[in-house]
């Protein structure tokens, strides 16, 4: 039949499509390793590293709510201790560099989150000025 | 029966990827043995299928004819409905694939008052499975995202279009609602109309809970109970890169997700989703109408054997003469 060739060229291509992972990550020379960060020091005082993988976008969220909508604008952490609910006051504060903490695991997982729109990046030369 | 027997099954499917996630001997099992096999099957079933459609002879032109056909010049013919040419055939195929326009047509036949039989148009079928498949390919291309390292812009940007709205964070994925809200119309469709009822098989149901229960706990993972999403992607990229690695903290919630896709994957090859490939091999579409213009030899017509009225003549002549019958040829 004339339609053999025409068959066989399309299963082919499927079969090259849903197997596109496999040869595209062999020519990107891809490995199953995590993205390294750069962690500060201590414990977090709002959740676990666990937690904080999962749901550390909830937690901000919930946070802006509060922020925005009752005016709650200090948390306790569970250290003890009473924190400003905020992104590049509080998180930032720690977790100095964004694009070696935050970008890392967000480029990994392909995640563009619409924080750095409004927030600042805060530099390591306002810092010291401070 | 059918209902709740595809319902318990999925159920218990579900349960198993649950357990499979839970217990630390069978993690390897479930989060890497099983995606293999059920791949591999997939692969050589989906093969398989289209092989033996392929040898299936198609001697004759059928296409469903559903216009005026190609004959005089000053005859105006419907090039799509009823087309006569590869390219004609090629739109017919695109837009059926593309929009599926054979479904557009459904019609509703009730019994009014009367009794009085009354047709309508039946536009939602098609509509929820209009919806459903392309927010289906959507979904699966964006899963590319945790197979593809670096990941692709054109990945980056279906992820983007579909969050438009940016509702909450992770933003909300249109495609997300417009899937589970499909498949749950798809679903009451087959449990409310009495007639499609009647006609719904196991199979119908199962691979629709299959469906809903893979959304489901994707949704989940997602909005509700989250998950380390860069220790899926390692999972996942383990596999894609055969060095598999089975990460400690990934909840026994994404092991229900990828053990029914496992399920669903092995099962395709077997099952009604075969559409996928099939509906390219139809022979009621995806040939041209030429049954007027050239003639289609049946090419495995074995030669039959005839005598002739001459030959018979021949053969008897003397005989036919002698009776003093009229001979044909003197």
């Amino acid at each position: 039949m004339s339609d053999r060739g025409l068959i066989v060229g399309g299963l082919v291509l499927f079969l090259a499509l849903v197997t596109l992972p496999l040869w595209f990550n062999v020519a990107a020379g891809t490995t199953s390793k995590l993205p390294e960060l750069t962690l500060p020091e201590g414990k977090d005082p709002f959740g676990t590293a666990e937690y904080m993988r999962a749901s550390h976008m909830d937690l901000l969220m919930t946070w802006r709510d509060e922020v925005v909508r009752n005016q709650e604008r200090t948390v306790v952490g569970l250290d003890g201790k009473t924190y400003a609910k905020s992104l590049t006051g509080t998180c930032l504060a720690c977790h100095v560099n964004r694009a070696t903490f935050c970008d890392r695991c967000h480029d990994y997982a392909a995640v563009k989150p619409t924080c750095w729109e409004c927030h600042l990046e805060p530099r390591p030369v306002q810092r010291a000025a401070q | 029966m059918n209902v709740l027997g595809s319902l318990a099954v999925a159920s218990l499917l579900a349960g198993l990827g649950f357990v499979g996630g839970q217990a630390a001997g069978l993690r390897p099992v479930f989060g890497t043995l099983i995606p293999y096999a059920a791949f591999v099957t997939f692969l050589l079933g989906v093969s398989y299928r289209i092989l033996v459609w392929m040898r299936s002879p198609v001697p004759f032109r059928i296409p469903t004819t559903c216009g005026q056909q190609k004959s005089l010049p000053w005859i105006k013919s419907s090039r799509l409905e009823n087309p006569s040419s590869t390219l004609g055939v090629i739109g017919r195929m695109a837009l059926e694939i593309g929009l599926f326009r054979s479904l557009f047509r459904d019609t509703r036949v009730e019994l009014r008052e009367g009794p009085r039989l009354a047709y309508g148009e039946a536009r939602l079928l098609w509509l929820g499975a209009l919806l459903f498949h392309w927010s289906l390919l959507f979904v699966v291309l964006r899963h590319l995202r945790f197979f593809l390292e670096p990941v692709p812009a054109v990945v980056n940007v279906l992820a983007s279009v579909d969050s438009f709205f940016q509702v909450g964070a992770p933003g909300l994925y249109v495609t997300d609602v417009v899937l589970t809200g499909a498949l749950g119309y798809l679903l009451l469709r087959r449990l409310v109309n009495p007639q499609v009822r009647y006609i719904s098989l196991f199979a119908d149901y199962f691979a629709l809970f299959l469906l809903l229960g893979i959304a489901v706990s994707g949704i989940l993972m997602r909005y509700v109970v989250r998950i380390d999403t860069v220790a899926a992607k390692q999972l996942a990229l383990g596999l894609v890169t055969f060095s598999p690695v089975l990460p400690e903290k990934v909840g026994p919630l994404f092991f229900v997700h990828l053990f029914l896709l496992s399920v669903l994957a092995a099962y395709f090859p077997f099952s009604k989703l075969m559409h996928m490939g099939g509906v390219f091999l139809s022979p009621t579409r995806n040939l041209a109408n030429t049954s007027r213009m050239r003639r289609h030899i049946n090419p495995w017509n074995s030669p039959v054997k005839v005598h002739t009225y001459e030959e018979w003549e021949d053969e008897f002549r003397d005989k036919i003469k002698a009776a003093g019958l009229p001979l044909e040829k003197e």
